[in-house]
């Protein structure tokens, strides 16, 4: 099997980064853009930019239909049913402060808000530090031993004092699935609310959010083929209308005077300033492009390109898998080498991969490791980055051992 | 300037100056690693970890007279070498002369800038800038006066 991938060449920076004799394979860190976005993007700057919801003129109303209809994108890639329950943040980090800000009248003191123990930092350090501000206590679940929050243990866990329940649906550095609708029905018996890190999980399928059943469901749109400093965070109707406002300013606001002001209800109510405009006009046609695209094809070269990836690393002497990685990518260590050898002979090589704790320190701890080489995939990756990659691993591991 | 290079430091551009392959750049750098100076079990400790590395690293820096002694430890083997390759440059220098020392352009002199640039965790530079720091805070506490003696800088919080 040759491992081609039909949609190498609709990503412009493919062909650049192989002419700078790089392999690209930290695609869980950031994505590349297809051209779609690059179009997008240009055409919104090039056609007169203009500011969303606050002006009469064509530019204007342009860009707020633009803007818009990527919202309707969304709820509509993942399940929404209406556009009102999608709201713009400038990232997925900043979905998960303005929830651990927007629910935090909702927590009080002894009260219990759960993660699991492989959370990114992203959606960990905000329910820490609101577990602090409000004198409530950070439960922290368990991991079996493929990596899997264990269910079992969620359920003795998630009890009549839990507020919130914030986990991820797939693993930055394991790379399973969490059994996130499982854990999302243990909150909602328990009266919690339930939030989903979607981060890594919405760039592999945009799943259906009501049938998942969480309150709020978060990600970036730069993972996703899209523009940086665009996040999406999804909430059920009335999951929204049980946050606060968080930042305040433009737009959000409904009536102000002095000294009070009266707020927008969600979308508006949360998107205090201008937004990333062109941001979300591109990540609009990210979805478009991936909405375009043949998902069973798409989803064997992804299950193909895995596989080759895994086969490989199994078969190299003293090789160590963190985990089963269902997905997308694979972390992993050496025997005798340290991981920031192997990562700086690999740079040396043009392999562009991850090395470290890749944001979350504590599951490393808990893991008994100080870091781990990560290897990320994309629809774009083909058979021969994987050679590429095999070829300079071999060879970083004879100079070291 | 070449000519006012500590003999290490002379050394470690003969070495460097003509590797072109990034193998025998790594091969030389791994074997410099092997020549540092081991630290005690007691030194590899929290007053000497320097933060922000990839792996961990420790310094452990001494005043002598009116120069300094540095030796360091890495678990990486080539930043092991890189080390030692900042020691052969900086060690036995006088203070003032250590203070205004560009050490991005020794590496860049020894072909390894990119080992310094903004994105890398390995290490380095959280070395270096600790380096600064210890020799700063020296610098206030004997206000540029050299010769205060021996003494064993840890940086405060560490
Ligand atoms: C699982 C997970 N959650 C959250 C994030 C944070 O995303 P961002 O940095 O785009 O806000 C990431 C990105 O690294 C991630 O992998």
């Amino acid at each position: 099997m040759t491992l081609s991938s039909p949609w190498r060449t609709d990503f412009p920076a493919l062909a650049a980064l192989d002419a700078q004799g790089q392999t690209y394979l930290d695609n869980a860190a950031t994505a590349q853009k297809p051209r779609a976005v690059l179009k997008a993007l240009s055409a919104y700057y090039l056609n007169g930019a203009a500011n969303v919801h606050r002006a009469q003129h064509l530019p204007a109303d342009r860009a707020t239909r633009a803007f818009e209809a990527t919202r309707l994108g969304v709820a509509r890639a993942f399940g929404a049913a209406s556009p009102a329950q999608i709201v713009f943040t400038r990232g997925a980090t900043e979905a998960f402060n303005l929830l651990a800000y927007g629910l935090e009248r909702h927590v009080g003191a002894g009260d219990e808000i759960v993660v699991s123990a492989l959370e990114h930092h992203a959606n960990l350090l905000p329910w820490q530090q609101l577990a602090k501000r409000r004198g409530a206590q950070l439960v922290v679940l368990p991991l079996d031993d493929r990596g899997d929050i264990d269910l079992a243990a969620a359920a003795q866990r998630i009890g009549p004092r839990t507020r919130v329940l914030a986990v991820s649906q797939l693993s930055n550095v394991l790379g399973r699935w969490q059994p996130v609708a499982e854990l999302a029905a243990l909150a909602r018996r328990q009266g919690a609310f339930s939030v989903v890190d979607g981060a890594q999980g919405a760039v592999h399928g945009r799943h259906d959010l009501a049938a998942l059943g969480c309150d709020f469901y978060a990600f970036s749109s730069h993972k996703l083929f899209g523009p940086e400093g665009v996040g999406v965070l999804y909430g059920r109707e009335t999951a929204l209308a049980a946050l606060a406002p968080w930042q305040f300013g433009g737009e959000m606001v409904r009536e102000a005077d002095y000294q009070d002001a009266l707020f927008h209800d969600a979308p508006m109510g949360f998107e205090a300033g201008t937004p990333p405009v062109a941001g979300v006009i591109g990540l609009g046609a990210a979805l478009d492009y991936l909405n375009g695209l043949d998902a069973l094809a798409l989803a064997d070269h992804e299950a193909a390109l895995h596989a080759a990836l895994l086969t490989g690393l199994a078969g190299r002497d003293g090789i160590r898998l963190l985990g089963e990685p269902h997905t997308a990518l694979a972390c992993f260590r050496v025997d005798g080498v340290h991981h920031a050898d192997l990562a700086h002979l690999l740079g040396e090589q043009g392999i562009a991969i991850r090395a470290g704790s890749h944001c979350a320190m504590p599951l490393y701890r808990r893991l008994g490791l100080d870091g781990a080489i990560r290897v990320s995939l994309a629809p774009y990756t083909d058979g021969d980055d994987l050679q590429r990659f095999f070829q300079a691993l071999d060879r970083a591991l004879e100079l070291l051992r | 300037m070449s000519d006012s290079l500590p003999a290490p430091a002379q050394a470690a551009l003969q070495a460097f100056a003509d590797q072109p392959g990034w193998e025998q750049r790594a091969r030389l750098l791994m074997q410099w690693g092997e020549r540092l100076e081991p630290l005690d079990v007691a030194e590899r400790d929290e007053r000497h970890r320097v933060r922000g590395c990839e792996s961990a690293v420790w310094l452990v820096a001494q005043r002598r007279g009116a120069g300094w002694q540095f030796r360091a430890a890495s678990e990486a083997r080539l930043l092991r070498g890189l080390l030692a390759l900042l020691l052969a440059r900086v060690d036995g220098l006088p203070a003032a002369e250590l203070a205004s020392l560009d050490l991005a352009d020794w590496f860049a002199r020894l072909g390894l800038s990119r080992q310094l640039s903004p994105s890398r965790s390995n290490g380095l530079n959280a070395v270096l800038a600790r380096m600064r720091a210890l020799i700063a805070e020296d610098g206030r506490a004997t206000d540029g006066s050299p010769g205060a003696g021996p003494s064993e800088n840890a940086p405060p919080g560490a």
